[in-house]
């Protein structure tokens, strides 16, 4: 049997059944994952365009001062922004103050003092935890911390304060327990997992040769952190960072429950306030009037833009990390 | 076209004038900018072993990776020339590359067995191209693993996952797939140096009785290996074709200083 | 000869730094079982056999939280076969034929963003989508909205999953004829699957705990339905009017919808670890 005989090579003579059926079905599949492909680049459009959309009536209205005005009236149907990107920067910054030296601590503990039989335990627990939903952060929070708060922290605060010029109106009652900066403390420990596990898988890369030379010298273990990890990994840690910001930016549930929903820009850490998001959940269903419904979107739309350009220069910073290694 | 397809053989045999199954005419092969390959021709003569030797980075895999066409999967990989497959030109663009992998196969370095069972691993192959009974494809995959020398150490597993076979009953897998599709040609990319001594033995046994049947080319860097398999030899260097004559007398008087280098074992 | 103050002064700094991180993950570790152990003690406590029979009730009623959990487990299903395929045939399109295509980072790079976006803006999208042109909340807006989340998490581990199956591999069946398709099914797929499997497994497990692309797609609902054009109850849903509430019944059953829908999402990403690490042996 000399098959070859008649295994033409030329691509129009005489090919079996099953090749020609087999080509057809290459460029079908082939076809249909590009355009899977395509769907993911769509999505993105899609959103924007979908939340311009449903912006324009109250932008059309308050034009682009929108985003900077103090106001939210739904009985006069007069709205603007600028309540809830107050809230949502101010416990974003309070969850990021808190959570990066504490994610970072953890991080040098995990991979330079933690005793080796209980760095993956640990590890492990840590990332298992980053994927515990927020709702449950958020109804600990209402039960638990807020409380807890109020009872105990809030009123020895602001009793310690009270005479103090700028704190004591930073640190005012009464204590609700709920407010920015219990919400600001929720949205620390729902980035905390997050931020350590980055932080953590960055500080791995750092080759052993180089920790061991500096070891080697007669560093203490924080000297070889500071000299060799840390600006080894400087860049990978900011976009771990970054990263965190923009989950903490756009987070929901675990702020909604704990941040009051009043739309004021208070001075006191302790008053009530509201985020972006925690605004669109509590307000989108009960919004009556298609102002109310078309501002709430230009909220979302504020806060998608926001949250991308954190997003995005994170990715930047790490695909050129991934780039360059040792610097 | 070449001295050596006329030149009598280290013993007193009669003068053989072999056929050309493949010939490589002004072959330039480009890495994107960078030039791997220049203008190489040379022949592989029918049921024959050709080895091809030389330091690293000289470009015997690349010549041998261009005989299949598989690197048509790198966009930036591109040849230039002529490679002829009994007279059809295997560069041109126009050209069936799922026929003409069906009549020139390849032994990869590291042995590759497919995530499936030792069965279906040749089978994949045969059904590739043709429609075949079960009972015809037992006899199929029974052919191709007795050929590779195989059947006796895996027909009691047959239904078993091929990544469980040791290195060397693997790579000999591997060359049973290859032939179960009954090609022509059969290139061999360094088959034996991820392979112990033993399984090297019986790789190369293997490739002595397929000689008979198939055109072999073989790329090793065992310049020892070379001249225990094959009956012609390339040597390669920096891109270029050296020298190509029969084994005996490229590994006993070799005509350039550089081949006779190399085989003294001066560099590479 | 070693300057005494100075050697001790870095001592001095290395242990507070050293006390510092040791007690900041002593103060993280604390307070993350904190949290768990408030939740599972709130949750077993409200935890009872009726919570799996009986429906969500009205307030200050007892009750159970069968719609929800019913209702999760169709939305969550739901949206991973329609999100799950999309995202793997995405990323075999990435990692397979669109390899050296310039296409390709840039998609990367977007579903990197969409991948961390905040899930209400998914919600909101839907909502114009799907919500304003039908009229009505349903269940179809709901699973649309989880399934825009699923897309980046499958995509994206799938690529990566494929991309390490050695390329030796994929040329051995090449080199055999085999067409390109054929190549990814049989081989491809194959030697990825646990990985891809992984995939999804963590995507389920995220979009088991979202609430807020829920709240305005899905909505809740009272009642037994599975009515797939009108709004179904979800166990997060369900947690957030009912803790939100000032009625002690419904503050139970939040936290034992709380405790059902942690461990669920725990289980899934411990076994998702597993198979991962089974890939990894191979």
């Amino acid at each position: 049997m000399n098959p070859a005989a008649d295994r033409s090579l030329a691509r129009h003579e005489g090919i079996a059944l099953t090749q020609k059926r087999v080509f057809t079905v290459d460029r079908l599949f082939h076809v249909f994952t590009y355009l899977s492909a395509l769907a993911a680049l769509l999505l993105l459009v899609g959103v924007i365009v979908a939340l311009i959309e449903g912006s324009l009536p109250a932008l059309a209205k308050f034009k682009f001062g929108f985003f900077f005005r103090d106001m939210w009236d739904p009985v006069k149907e007069d709205f603007g922004a600028l309540a809830p990107l107050f809230g949502t920067l101010v416990t974003a910054a309070i969850a990021m103050i808190i959570a990066v030296p504490v994610g970072i601590g953890i991080a040098i503990f995990l991979t330079e003092l933690c005793p080796r039989a209980l760095r993956r335990p640990i590890g492990i627990a840590i990332e298992l935890l980053a994927g515990v939903p927020s709702i449950i952060f958020g109804i600990w929070g209402l039960f638990v911390l807020a409380p807890f708060l109020q009872k105990n922290v809030q009123p020895a605060l602001i009793g310690a304060f009270e005479n103090i010029p700028v704190l004591s109106s930073l640190f005012a009652g009464p204590p609700y327990g709920i407010g920015i900066a219990t919400a600001g403390l929720i949205l620390a420990i729902m980035v905390l997992p997050f931020v350590t596990a980055i932080t953590r898988d960055v500080f791995q890369t750092v080759p052993a040769m180089q920790k061991e030379a500096a070891y080697g010298v007669g560093c203490t273990t924080w000297e070889v952190v500071r000299h060799i990890v840390i600006p080894h990994t400087r860049i990978g840690i900011l976009g771990g960072v970054m990263l965190g910001l923009g989950r903490a930016l756009g987070e929901t549930m675990a702020v909604t429950f704990v941040i009051g929903n009043a739309h004021e820009i208070g001075t006191s850490l302790f008053g009530p306030g509201t985020t972006i998001s925690a605004t669109i959940a509590s307000e989108f269903t009960e919004a009556v009037g298609d102002l109310y419904t078309s501002s709430l979107i230009a909220l979302g739309l504020l806060l998608f833009i926001v949250t991308f350009i954190v997003l995005a220069c994170a990715r930047l910073l790490l695909m050129r990390l991934s780039q360059r290694p040792g610097l | 076209m070449f001295e050596g397809a006329v030149q009598t053989m280290s013993s007193a045999e009669a003068p053989v004038r072999m056929p050309e199954k493949v010939t490589v005419k002004g072959l330039n092969f480009f890495y994107g900018k960078a030039q791997a390959l220049f203008d190489v021709s040379m022949p592989l003569y029918g049921r024959a072993v050709t080895a091809i030797i030389g330091p690293s980075g000289c470009g015997k895999s690349t010549l041998l990776r261009v005989l299949n066409r598989i690197y048509d999967l790198y966009p930036d990989q591109r040849a230039e020339g002529a490679v002829l497959l009994d007279g059809t030109n295997i560069l041109d663009p126009r050209l069936d590359l799922n026929v003409l992998r069906s009549r020139i196969g390849m032994v990869f370095q590291k042995p590759t067995p497919f995530p499936m069972t030792i069965y279906d691993n040749i089978a994949f192959g045969v059904r590739l191209y043709e429609r075949v009974s079960a009972a015809d494809m037992d006899v199929r995959v029974e052919t191709a693993l007795r050929r590779a020398a195989l059947w006796d150490e895996v027909k009691d597993k047959l239904r078993q996952s091929g990544l469980g076979l040791s290195g060397g009953q693997q790579q000999r897998l591997c060359i049973a797939r290859t032939i179960a599709v009954n090609p022509e040609v059969i290139l061999m990319d360094e088959p034996c140096s991820a392979l112990d001594p033993i399984s090297t033995a019986r790789v190369e046994e293997l490739i002595d009785e397929l000689k008979s049947q198939y055109t072999i080319a073989i790329v090793t860097h065992n310049m020892q290996q070379a001249a225990r398999v094959s009956s012609q030899t390339a040597f390669m260097f920096l891109g270029k074709l050296v020298e190509f004559g029969p084994t005996g007398m490229i590994f006993t008087s070799p005509s350039d200083s550089r081949t006779q280098d190399y085989i003294t074992g001066r560099f590479g | 000869m070693m300057n005494r103050a100075l050697y001790a002064r870095r001592r001095m700094v290395n242990r507070i730094i050293a006390a510092l991180s040791t007690g900041a993950a002593a103060l993280g570790i604390l307070v993350l079982a904190l949290v768990l152990a408030t939740l599972f003690a709130e949750g077993f406590a409200g935890l009872k056999l009726s919570t799996f029979t009986e429906m969500t009730p009205p307030p200050g009623n007892s009750g159970g939280l069968l719609n929800a959990i019913a209702g999760s487990l169709i939305l969550t299903g739901a949206a991973t076969l329609v999100g799950a395929p999309l995202g793997i045939f995405a990323g075999t399109y990435m990692a397979e034929y669109g390899r050296y295509s310039r296409l390709t980072p840039t998609i990367r790079f977007i579903n990197d963003v969409l991948l961390s976006a905040p899930s209400i803006v998914i919600g909101l999208f839907v909502y114009e989508i799907m919500v304003v042109p039908m009229g009505h909340f349903s269940a179809w807006s709901g699973i649309v909205a989880l399934a825009i989340i699923v897309i980046p998490i499958t995509l994206r581990t799938t690529e990566d999953m494929l991309a390490l199956v050695p390329s030796q591999l994929r040329e051995a069946a090449v080199a055999l004829g085999a067409p390109m398709w054929r190549v990814i099914w049989k081989v491809s797929y194959r030697a990825a699957l646990g990985g891809m499997l992984t995939g999804v497994l963590l995507a389920v497990a995220r979009i088991s705990g979202e609430t807020a692309p829920l709240l305005f797609t899905a909505l809740n609902n009272q009642f037994w339905s599975t009515n797939f054009g009108a709004p179904m109850a979800s166990l997060p849903a369900t947690i957030f009017q009912f803790a939100m509430s000032p009625y002690p019944d419904w503050q139970r059953l939040a936290w034992a919808g709380a405790l059902l829908i942690t461990l669920a999402v725990l289980l899934l990403n411990v076994f998702a670890r597993v198979l991962a690490s089974r890939q990894r042996q191979r």
